[in-house]
């Protein structure tokens, strides 16, 4: 009986547990903060400071062996436009040329998978997925020996006659694919095309069924359907899908580099040779930011123009 | 403006069944809904009124039988060719569209260029002309539910479906939105086919309200005439409430049928009884709660001659303003409701008295006794 009543030491009522009063609500105040952190420094060391080392870069004079120094030449970025606009203009061809293969593709399966699929719908997922698992090296090497000469795509083409179409509009050289605009066009669609469906899919997803229903209980007929009501609701997906697709199609070199020639060099190639090869950081540093001007005010004018905004 | 004359513009569905696999949602059916009325489906969830509806729309393809508006067989149309318009259930409006747009939907979709005059008339006449340049999603339930209604009617449709379109409002609006549907009706006198499971919104709006049970129409006629001369059990306790006491026939005398039930005697005129009566047959004896009266037992001389009587014990009463509603135990059956309207209370009318309850065998009705005599009533309380 002395155990017992001996065991439980009755709780002090003093001390320790007084303090713990005050922090939560200090705490609390700060906590949104203290979350917010790793996720700010994060983007200040991996993004603000680099390009802020950028700018002075694109800015500096001076050579390898002597160092560079900023001396705020701003020519620099005259010199490199002037000299490399052609690049910039075919970057922006192919990525749009590839953006609307995506789009013409990618907008009919994931119409499929959203409305159509049933039961397949998560294994036709898996497959648009699928390519992910691979490398993007390796799925783009892969594209080289499809593309090869004398193999079984490019004998096909030759025999249906494409190949003499494309040629005389200058896409495709003789009855090679490889190392011509064709062949880093498509290179540049295979490899962004889940970056097109997904967005699509999940625009496409949410539109409630019944607005089909009531289109059609309205006299539009399935095509009619499709344009006035499934269409302007999938809109959201068009715009996200498009830009996911065109932003890093256009600064992509590893496809140009790989499936094309010197005569479809990107403006990746371009700042890539003059980083790594060429060594002139100033001038890859003045076309990166070029760049980066030009696809924001690109994305910009479009996202203005189809007026996401008034879209649900 | 409503037409009498019927046939050219009846809806008439023939031997119509929907299944789904082993399930059949709707048992084959004939149906006639007469031009310009309000006909009303009337059944629980999962009785087969929605899919109904949408067959007549196109939306659902029949297994079996035809379709037919006035004299068109419409059975092989796809929705769009059809000259029905269907206000949905939360109404489905195109969120991309302003008000105005989604009410012109129908008319451009056919061709028809000004449609400015038109769609003004129609968004005045559902109140709505000051709301013509928002969307959906800025406007309040009821006003969402008016677009659904403005957006089919501007076809003048044949017919109109409206599948639950109350469902999504709370209680008073619903009520408005009652009358404002049935002004609506009487004033374009489009037929209107509106399935939907509140007995009180079938009974307040239609013509003909069709009750429907597990796939088949349990019965079908005017509110007045189901809610008095209910011919099922389902019918019986779907629509209000009812008393059923199961009884054996006695004799029968002149057009009124004797039946014996716990010891006393029960009168029920023949023409309200739809089961057949064999002397020695059981039938179910119904009648409505506040059909009945009540009188305390030291006050039973007073009733007059005449009257289907049967004593109890009051078990429960509650005052709910209007009338008083009492649960009351009695041999022959254990809770039988009366509502009483708050005229002249009896202070004696208390739990625990003993009552006579009596009431004109005319309001008696007579249903057969193989059915379950509790159809219906889980469905009630569930809503």
């Amino acid at each position: 009986m002395a155990t017992l009543t001996e065991a439980p030491p009755p709780l002090s009522p003093t001390a320790p547990t007084a303090p713990t009063a005050k922090p939560p609500r200090k705490r609390g105040r700060w906590t949104p903060y203290l979350l917010l952190l790793p996720g700010l420094l994060w983007l200040f060391v991996f993004f603000a400071l680099p390009m802020i080392y950028q700018a002075s870069t694109s800015v500096q004079t001076g050579s390898l062996e002597e160092g560079y120094k900023v001396t705020w030449h701003l020519a620099t970025y005259w010199d490199a436009l002037s000299e490399y606009w052609p690049q910039f203009l075919r970057s922006v061809l192919y990525a749009a040329a590839a953006t609307i293969l995506c789009l013409v593709l990618g907008y009919p399966l994931a119409y499929l998978i959203a409305f159509r699929a049933g039961r397949w719908r998560n294994l036709i997922m898996i497959l648009v997925i699928a390519p992910f698992f691979t490398s993007f090296l390796i799925r783009t090497l892969a594209w080289k020996t499809i593309l090869a000469d004398g193999g079984p795509v490019v004998g096909a083409l030759n025999t249906l006659h494409v190949l003499d179409v494309t040629s005389w509009l200058g896409w495709t050289a003789g009855d090679r694919v490889l190392a011509t605009p064709l062949a880093v066009v498509c290179g540049l669609t295979y490899n962004f095309l889940p970056f097109m469906i997904l967005p699509l899919y999940t625009s496409l997803e949410r539109i409630d069924g019944r607005l089909h229903e009531a289109a059609g209980d309205l006299y539009a007929r399935p095509v009619t359907t499709f344009r006035k009501v499934t269409f302007p609701l999938s809109m959201p997906g068009v715009v996200s899908g498009t830009l996911l697709t065109f932003i890093p199609a256009a600064g992509d070199y590893v496809n140009a580099e790989l499936l094309g020639s010197t005569d479809t060099r990107m403006i990746g190639n371009v700042i890539q040779t003059q980083f790594l090869r060429v060594l002139d950081y100033p001038t890859a540093a003045a076309l990166s930011f070029i760049l980066m001007a030009a696809i924001l005010l690109m994305v910009t004018l479009y996202i203005r123009r189809s007026g996401t905004e008034d879209l649900v | 403006m409503k037409t009498t004359n019927s046939g050219s513009g009846d809806v008439r569905l023939t031997g119509i069944s929907k299944t789904y696999g082993s399930f059949a949602a709707v048992q084959p059916l004939d149906l006639t809904v007469p031009q310009g009325s309000f006909f009303a489906l009337l059944g629980a969830s999962g009785c087969g009124k929605t899919t109904t509806l949408r067959m007549i729309a196109g939306l659902e393809e029949p297994s079996s039988g035809t379709v037919h508006l006035g004299d068109q067989d419409v059975t092989a149309l796809p929705p769009y060719k059809r000259p029905v318009n269907t206000v949905f259930q939360s109404y489905a409006l195109f969120p991309h569209l302003d008000i105005f747009e989604n009410v012109a939907f129908g008319l451009r979709r056919r061709g028809i260029k000004s449609v400015k005059k038109q769609v003004e008339d129609m968004l005045e006449l559902v109140q709505l002309g000051e709301q013509a340049r928002k969307k959906p999603h800025q406007l309040s339930g009821g006003q969402q539910q008016r677009v659904a209604v403005a957006r089919a009617l501007i076809n003048t449709p044949k017919v109109l479906l409206l599948d639950e379109p109350l469902g999504a409002l709370d209680l008073k609006l619903r009520r408005q939105m009652q009358l404002e549907l049935k002004r609506i009706q009487t004033e374009v006198g489009i037929t209107f086919v509106h399935v939907t499971h509140d007995q009180e919104e079938a009974m307040t709006m239609a013509d003909t309200v069709a009750v429907m049970n597990a796939g088949r129409v349990e019965q079908l006629g005017s509110p007045t005439d189901l809610y008095e001369n209910p011919n099922t059990t389902f019918v019986a306790n779907f629509l209000g409430t009812s008393n059923l006491i199961e009884a054996e026939v006695d004799t029968k005398s002149g057009d009124d049928i004797v039946l014996k039930a716990g010891g006393g005697k029960l009168v029920l005129p023949e023409s309200r009884c739809s089961a057949p009566t064999t002397a020695g047959g059981k039938v179910l004896v119904g009648v409505r709660p506040e059909k009945i009266s009540l009188t305390h037992a030291d006050a039973a001389g007073e009733i007059p001659e005449g009257r289907n009587r049967i004593t109890g014990r009051i078990a429960n009463s509650s005052f709910i303003g209007v009338s008083t509603q009492y649960v009351i135990d009695t041999s022959v059956c254990p809770e039988f409701e009366v509502y009483a309207q708050n005229i002249d209370r009896d202070a004696r009318l208390a739990p625990g008295a003993e009552v006579v309850l009596h009431w004109s065998p005319a309001h008696t009705f007579g249903l057969d006794a193989a059915q379950d005599i509790d159809a219906g009533i889980q469905e009630e309380a569930a809503l």
